[in-house]
């Protein structure tokens, strides 16, 4: 069990959540969030790198309304300001980074408005949030403003953009499929962040190697990608391939930095295996059988709500007592 | 025995202390439904005002003769006739705000306020007070249905009432006007409300605190958390 959640209380003395056994972790709240913080930068400059530097303006919006939303509340509240703890930064940069490109300012900035305010500040802050506010945030905007969300502009050098489908809305609805290289390289039509799988395995793989999110869940989401996924694809070869699915869309962006959300996430070791292989069923029969062409967002946030359930059921049973 | 309220008073906790929508979170079927306009929300709890108005007055004049274990059944069929009366009526003289509640109108006869104010207060109540206890409730409700409405068809399509009220320059949030919107609205504004009641039970209070220094001090903030 290296599982150990580490949340500062609000009165700032120091409050574990974990399943025995207890083994005191050596990170702070603090030191976690700003790992994260780092974790994402890759993402960030390949953002910047395929389309351009507005981009660079939609995260710094999503960060700064995310961290003041936050600070607002917690001064309108009478709480400690806690914002330099790191997480609403997070939370901002994720939604910065699952916005399409050349998206309005405006709409990042209610997105990360609400996903502070009603993702997470409604619950109680951060440690109590029951859904991820980022994509909280995301989902919001999917559904206040739908045709602005899905508009997307293919990465470009030049200052005028193609608008062009993205490799999954092309596969759904013109039945057309991408090859696999430009998705691991990322120069295809997506998400600001999730394009490049090559950012994203190097800012995930530098929060597994450390520690800070827990291998077994992103490990969980790719086994059930391949035995989900793979299934329907030997079914029906139309369908698409598992390791399609495994580079498309936002599946390695949301396994890496979305589902490991601490708060979010189960903290027994085999609910991160259940938590993991959920998401991937789900997000593969979205895929396949759901009138969207992504479902990482929507997976996520329904494994979310399971989490108290998944934790529940796998308490590790307590030394001594006998197998039931 | 309970104190007996002033015919005002009785009138006026509907609007906030009893608030229907606000405070006993009932008939929230229409209240969620058919709020995608202010328009709609008024017509709606229009026509539940007036049906609960008349079943808890005919219902209040035969409390003594109904006996205990038919009389849900009684009511509702009371209850159905004036949802009936609405209907028609409505279908007759506003047909295009009749198709657009739908079948929300023929839905109040199960609407959990109405109902409910039955067996709380018409059996129990003499005609004058029944009649004075729904329009209040029926009041309170039309303060709900207008306000959740008011707010989902500003944001939702940029109108109030079917007038332009923000410039052309606001994209309408369009998950207002699906049925998400109504539930953040309604949540927002209950969290909203019950801040200030809470706020204001605080205030009233301190202020009692401070006239009886001899009783015990209540940490009121607990209760903020």
């Amino acid at each position: 069990m290296s599982s150990v959640t580490v949340t500062e209380a609000s009165n700032g003395s120091e409050l574990l959540l974990s399943t025995s056994p207890h083994l005191h972790s050596r990170w702070t709240t603090k030191q976690v969030m700003w790992f994260v913080v780092l974790a994402l930068l890759p993402c960030v400059i390949s953002a910047v790198v395929f389309f351009g530097f507005y981009q660079l303006l939609v995260i710094a919006v999503a960060v700064i309304f995310a961290v003041g939303t936050e600070a607002f509340i917690q001064y309108l509240l009478k709480k400690p300001i806690a914002v330099m703890d790191g997480s609403a930064v997070i939370t901002g940069l994720l939604l910065g980074l699952i916005v399409p490109p050349h998206f309005s300012l405006t709409f990042t900035a209610l997105g990360s408005v609400f996903g502070v305010a009603i993702g997470k500040m409604v619950f109680g802050g951060l440690g109590y949030n029951i859904f991820n506010p980022a994509l909280v945030g995301r989902a919001f905007l999917q559904a206040a403003f739908p045709v602005a969300i899905t508009t997307w502009t293919m990465p470009s050098y030049a200052v005028d953009t193609v608008s062009s489908a993205t490799p999954l809305a092309a596969l759904k609805f013109d039945g057309v499929a991408t090859a696999v290289s430009p998705l691991i390289i990322g120069n295809v039509g997506g998400s600001l962040g999730e394009t490049s799988a090559l950012a994203v395995l190097l800012g995930g793989g530098f929060l597994l190697v450390t520690g800070v999110a827990n291998w077994r869940i992103p490990a969980a989401m790719v086994v059930g990608v391949f035995l989900f996924g793979g299934a329907l694809w030997l079914l029906d070869p139309a369908a698409p391939s598992p390791v399609f699915h495994l580079f498309a869309g936002s599946f390695l962006f949301g396994a890496m930095f979305m589902a490991t959300d601490m708060v979010t996430s189960p903290v027994t070791g085999k609910g991160m295996w259940v938590y993991g292989l959920g998401i991937s069923l789900m997000l593969v029969v979205i895929r396949v059988y759901g009138g969207l062409p992504e479902g990482v967002m929507y997976a996520i946030l329904f494994m979310n709500a399971f989490v108290p359930l998944i934790n529940r059921y796998t308490q590790p049973g307590i030394f001594g007592e006998a197998k039931a | 025995m309970k104190k007996q309220l002033t015919l005002f008073n009785e009138y006026k906790k509907g609007i906030w202390d009893q608030n229907p929508v606000f405070k006993m979170l009932l008939g929230l079927c229409p209240v969620l439904a058919v709020t995608v306009s202010a328009m709609n929300g008024i017509a709606m709890a229009l026509a539940t005002t007036f049906v609960l108005t008349f079943s808890s007055f005919i219902i209040s004049l035969i409390r003594k003769l109904v006996p205990t274990q038919v009389r849900i059944a009684s009511y509702i069929l009371i209850i159905a006739t004036f949802v009936t009366v609405v209907d028609l009526v409505m279908r007759a003289q506003f047909p295009a705000l009749s198709k657009e509640l739908g079948p929300y109108i023929p839905l109040i006869v199960v609407n959990c306020l109405i109902l409910g104010r039955q067996e709380a207060f018409s059996s129990k109540n003499n005609p004058l007070r029944s009649v004075v206890d729904a329009l209040g409730m029926g009041t309170g409700f039309l303060i709900a249905l207008a306000s959740l409405g008011g707010i989902r068809e500003i944001l939702g399509s940029r109108t109030l009432l079917g007038l332009q009220v923000l410039p052309d320059m606001f994209e309408p949030w369009l998950v207002m006007i699906l049925p998400a919107g109504a539930f953040l609205t309604l949540g927002v504004m209950l969290g909203f409300l019950n801040y200030l009641t809470l706020r204001n039970k605080r205030k009233t209070d301190e202020a009692q605190l401070a006239h009886h220094p001899e009783l015990p001090i209540i940490d009121t903030s607990i209760r903020q958390g």
